[in-house]
């Protein structure tokens, strides 16, 4: 039952995301992307990675 | 013919060919419900990505999103984070659903909540919520259908653009009817192919086209600054709690949506939702993108108040002839979609839940109530779109998915805990309906509304406000009908079936 605590990973997301204060600013652009449009984006792809973990780490023998 | 009207043409009769031919796929018997609704239920990860892109990345999002970009700035961005935390909750509550529903061969989410709960009328609740919530949608899909046909001209454009959308939408009926999902799954490929490429090119091009993204923003903040409704490229203060809760709110009800979970149960096996969970955000960035084609609306100096010709026009105007044609394509198919599996899945709400009785069909049984349903949701969707204004459509479609946030408690509750009682999670799925539709209608259909509390005002989604009234009631009523000792029904799951 380890294996549980690699869930709490998924709730950084919602931490990163839910909470606009944390990244509602223009600055550093990135090629010309306000922080706030980049900042976003790079979750979704951080969100792929954090799930591919869990998803690898959490897996069954009947997953296949 | 204009060469992108050939393509185009050329494009759409090949997915109705593969439609119809969908149904050799496997060479099974479809007069069953298990093969014609769920594809037999033995879609891989390959497959199930596809089809599960193609279904929750409708022609309608892609439209929609972009126009609420070039109309409100920032907070139409709400939809990325809404499309990421999405997942983490579909990879925790989908795996575990896909487990019960295969060990007990459900077709619904509202066959879950009879077995679970012994309710027949929590039963038929979650059913016409799920339909109703659908019907809508599909209507919505006709409507960028048409916006696209009207663009294309001649003989599409032929009495406004009805006459195409009639002959699209029988076909789709027709080979809906015939091949089942498999229609979809097969056709989602194509899908979802032309949507990436057209997404690939139109993020390359156009901003370039438009001098960078740091002009097109700085052009959009001055734009945006002097609507008569002022906005911007940042969000106000007051708007932080509109856009986490109406970010929240959305990513709860995704995949409680019929079409979601029609194609849930299509996969073969638990990993295949597991892994999808994981994949199906780069379907995400393409939408993220997406959105920052609205800034693009506004610095190409497109003004309109139809926003949602806002990306058919940016196409019109920075693509050549051929390479429209297939991006018209690719929007019309990106609505044939999902407009078939929410057929399906109203369809089979429809017959499992509300007409089938005591009696159940389950997935061994006959699929011919289910096929015929197909037709006829198909049919009420395109009346839908014929008799009722585009702006009542798209109402209807927001009080949907309010609606369907509110069958989150016995469904998605129920997966965990059987503490609730069925009469209680009836009581709060009511006041949840109905707070939700007065809410709608008080703030005349926008997403959020204001609540007063004490000297504050906070505005917030109103879908999780009425979401929030549904547990209260369900939480009261389970303690009262619980300490009164009203008989709660019976539970056919056991603790084996989650595992």
């Amino acid at each position: 039952m380890r294996k549980r605590a690699w869930y709490a990973l998924l709730v950084l997301p919602f931490v990163g995301t839910l909470f606009p204060q944390l990244y509602n600013r223009a600055e550093p652009a990135l090629f010309g992307l306000p922080f706030f449009y980049w900042y976003q984006l790079a979750w979704v792809i951080l969100t792929t990675l954090l799930l591919a973990v869990v998803v690898y780490a959490t897996r069954r023998p009947d997953d296949a | 013919m204009p060469s992108g009207t050939l393509i185009f043409a050329v494009l759409v009769v090949g997915v109705t060919v593969m439609g119809f031919l969908a149904a050799r796929w496997g060479g099974a018997n479809l007069g069953n419900l298990d093969e014609w609704a769920l594809g037999g239920r033995r879609f891989g990860t390959l497959v199930s990505w596809f089809l599960l892109g193609g279904d929750l990345y409708t022609a309608y999002t892609f439209i929609a999103v972009p126009a609420l970009v070039y109309g409100a700035g920032a907070i139409g961005f709400f939809a990325v984070p809404y499309a990421t935390i999405a997942y983490p909750i579909a990879f925790v509550v989908l795996s575990r659903f896909w487990g019960v529903a295969h060990r007990r061969g459900y077709v619904t989410a509202a066959d879950f909540v009879r077995d679970r709960f012994g309710d027949r009328t929590l039963e038929i609740a979650v059913a016409l919520t799920g339909v109703a919530a659908a019907l809508p949608y599909i209507a919505l899909q006709l409507v960028g259908m048409r916006a696209v046909f009207a663009q294309i001209g001649g003989a599409f454009a032929a009495s406004g653009g009805f006459l195409a959308l009639g002959v699209a939408f029988v076909l789709l009926a027709a080979y809906t009817y015939t091949s089942g999902l498999r229609a979809p799954a097969l056709i989602a490929f194509v899908k979802d192919t032309l949507i990436y490429v057209t997404v690939i090119a139109a993020i390359t091009i156009i901003p370039a086209k438009l001098g960078g993204w740091a002009h097109i923003f700085s052009l959009s903040q001055s734009a945006l600054a002097t609507r008569a409704k002022p906005a911007s490229i940042l969000l106000a203060p007051q708007q932080y709690f509109a856009y986490a809760t109406w970010a929240f709110g959305s990513s709860l009800s995704l995949f409680i949506y019929p079409h979601s979970i029609t194609s849930v149960l299509a996969a073969k096996s638990r990993g295949v939702i597991r892994r999808n969970a994981a994949l199906l955000p780069i379907y995400s960035l393409l939408l993220g993108f997406l959105a920052l084609l609205g800034f693009c609306g506004i610095a190409a100096g497109i003004e309109t108040t139809n926003t949602s010709s806002v990306v058919p026009t940016l196409i019109d105007r920075f693509f050549p002839s051929w390479f429209a044609g297939v991006a018209q394509a690719a929007i019309v198919i990106g609505a044939l979609v999902p407009a078939a599996i929410m057929a399906i899945g109203s369809a089979n709400l429809f017959a499992s839940n509300v007409l089938a009785g005591f009696a159940p069909t389950r997935g061994n049984g006959s699929a011919s109530t289910a096929k015929l349903l197909t037709l006829a949701f198909c049919a009420i969707a395109l009346v839908l779109v014929l008799v009722v204004p585009v702006q009542y459509a798209i109402y209807f479609q927001l009080l949907g998915g309010a609606w369907m946030l509110q069958i989150f408690p016995p469904f998605v509750f129920g997966m965990y805990t059987r503490w609730f009682h069925p009469k209680a999670l009836l009581l709060g799925w009511a006041c949840g309906m109905l707070s939700a539709t007065a809410m709608a209608f008080a703030t005349h259909f926008t997403p959020n509304i204001a609540l007063h509390l004490g000297g504050a005002t906070i505005v917030g989604f109103l879908a999780l406000y009425a979401l929030a009234i549904n547990l209260c009631v369900a939480t009261l009523g389970t303690w009262a009908l619980r300490s009164l000792r009203v008989d709660a029904g019976i539970d056919m799951t056991t603790e084996a079936d989650y595992a």
